[in-house]
């Protein structure tokens, strides 16, 4: 295919994908509006205001950037493996199959998809979280590369998921047992500075802490791990993630016979 | 000679160890309405899966146009359309968007995609369902729509993987027309079907295929001239003899007024029809009792197994 083709290939994978989320946006948007209140209200408002400071800053404040990767990382990851498991299961990912299309188009096909819902989603839920706490952000810079690469990132692993998936069952299996424990284990709600020595060090190995704490970097400018480790260790992952996709794409594994 | 599809060698084994293809050898030519036939389970599915990239070859070469599929399988696919057994769309999408995705795939812009799915629709039927979702259409619009899909690209080679499977007549036959239409035009077309006559009314040439190896593969005309025998059936104006009898010919009588001739290769229809007529039986009509492709069919896949 010409580089124009492959354009049209992407644009058009692109606006299918876009508009499978936006039409049943209360089922894909609007929860995590719902969720994410409930968590500001309670977490934040209610206990919060109990809890005092978290990072150098009000409880409400340090759970904020947390919430808001959550929000991310659920849903990049929730379109594609829904997405992609969908048109395995009635076949019509064949429509893509037998076309010229590359397996670099429709990787990024997919993953635009998860990316641009995880972005949505991140807007909705900072305007929310805007409605309880005034944010005020201290990297941009940081933070649109923070949410880029993440939502590439768990929009890459949705496809993975959705690869290996038999059943519907088997696409809630890993945001239910893996997703949602690394997520809470990731420093959303603490620091990891509360943690003893040996569970920080092992909270280290979470992708998530990462993810989570460079994002809080941008927004409030703390962090419990260094920023450029954070970066190095997301991009390390977002690149295994694709490299390991466009292998199964390539291969054709539980795609192909 | 310019081939549409060559194949040589092809073998599949599957991962529990089915052996699909056992190194078949096939050859359409350009322009050709070609039959692939086969028993379930003969590997015709197979065939169709490696040539369109759905299912992993085990071995052997397959060239759509001339190109190879292992050296350039991009340029291959846009001489392809592909026209599966099972629907394979979502079902959720509406008529129009289905075409346009599918177009989009092949790096066709919108604004040509658009017009294509104006002339498409229109051909097949299916101009007032542009904007119904897919799932509200019917099972022989849902083929149509396959079709369509198929040739969204434009296609030098269709393959149709039993088109008309639980197509209504009247459906199946203005689905025969547009084919017809679009192989005088110039693609290609490759078909399986379990409806024989469908193959003998279109194709020119076949091939059968049983238990991963190509039995025959030949013109119809020389297949069908290969059958040496045909029953036929023959209605009489009146009321037939209990003993009816005709010299050289094999007879048998069903009631008053039918009767079976079972005519050996060489022997001549219009001398039964005289020496009825000396008898004072009128024939008024006349028929095959079995279709004459589905005689052969059964008989090589006999002398198959």
């Amino acid at each position: 295919m010409t580089p124009y083709e492959q354009w049209v290939a992407l644009l058009t994978l692109m606006r299918k994908e876009i508009r499978r989320y936006t039409r049943i946006w209360s089922q894909t948007l609007l929860p995590s509006a719902i969720t994410m209140s409930m968590y500001f209200l309670i977490f934040g408002s209610l206990i919060g205001s109990r809890i005092g400071e978290m990072g150098g800053v009000s409880y409400m404040e340090f759970v904020v950037p947390g919430l808001i990767m959550m929000a991310i990382v659920t849903n990049s990851y929730a379109n594609v493996v829904s997405s992609f498991f969908g048109s395995k299961f009635n076949n019509s990912i064949e429509e893509l199959l037998v076309s010229p299309t590359p397996n670099h188009i429709i990787l990024l096909g997919f993953v635009s998809g998860g990316v641009s819902r995880g972005m949505l989603v991140a807007v909705i839920v900072t305007i929310v979280a805007s409605l309880f706490v005034e944010l005020n952000i201290h990297s941009y810079a940081v933070v649109v590369a923070v949410v880029a690469l993440t939502s590439i990132l768990f929009s890459l692993c949705g496809l993975i998921n959705a690869v290996f998936a038999n059943t519907f069952d088997d696409i809630n299996i890993v945001p239910t047992f893996v997703l949602t424990p690394l997520t809470y284990l990731g420093g959303v709600f603490y620091s990891l500075e509360l943690l003893p020595d040996f569970w920080a060090m092992v909270s280290r190995a979470n992708p998530l802490v990462y993810v989570v704490n460079a994002f809080r970097f941008g927004v409030l400018g703390v962090s419990d791990v260094s920023v450029g480790f954070a970066f190095a260790m997301i991009g390390a992952f977002t690149l295994v993630a694709y490299l390991y996709a466009a292998h199964l794409l390539r291969t054709g594994r539980r795609l192909r016979t | 000679m310019s081939y549409a599809l060559e194949i040589e060698g092809l073998e599949k084994v599957y991962a529990n160890g089915l052996q699909a293809l056992k190194g078949i050898d096939l050859r359409v030519a350009q322009g050709d309405f070609f039959a692939l036939l086969g028993p379930n389970g003969a590997g015709k599915s197979t065939t169709i899966g490696v040539i369109c990239s759905l299912v992993n070859k085990t071995a052997g070469t397959v060239r759509v146009n001339g190109v190879n599929i292992d050296e350039d399988f991009p340029r291959a696919k846009r001489h392809l359309g592909v026209v599966p057994q099972e629907f394979n769309f979502n079902v959720f999408e509406s008529v129009e968007d289905i075409l346009i995705h599918q177009a989009g795939y092949y790096g066709i812009p919108l604004k040509t995609a658009l017009e294509r799915i104006d002339t498409y629709l229109a051909k097949l039927g299916l101009s007032e369902k542009r904007k119904t979702r897919a799932r509200m259409l019917s099972g022989g619009m849902k083929r149509r729509l396959m079709i369509a899909r198929a040739l969204i690209h434009e296609p030098s080679v269709l393959i149709l993987d039993e088109p008309t499977a639980g197509v209504d007549i009247e459906m199946r036959r203005s689905m025969y027309d547009f084919l017809r239409e679009i192989n005088v035009a110039g693609t290609t077309i490759i078909l399986t079907t379990h409806y024989l006559e469908e193959a003998e009314s279109l194709c020119r040439n076949i091939a059968i295929i049983n238990h991963g190896e190509i039995v025959t593969n030949t013109s119809i005309k020389n297949l069908l001239r290969e059958l040496h025998r045909e029953t036929f059936i023959l209605d009489s104006r009146q009321a037939l003899p209990h003993a009816l009898a005709v010299d050289g010919f094999e007879l048998t009588r069903i009631d008053d007024y039918c009767l079976e001739a079972h005519i050996e290769q060489g022997q001549d229809l219009a001398e039964l029809m005289s020496q009825l007529h000396g008898q004072g039986i009128s024939i008024i009509s006349m028929r095959n009792r079995e279709n004459r492709l589905e005689q052969m069919f059964v008989s090589l896949l006999e002398q198959a197994s």
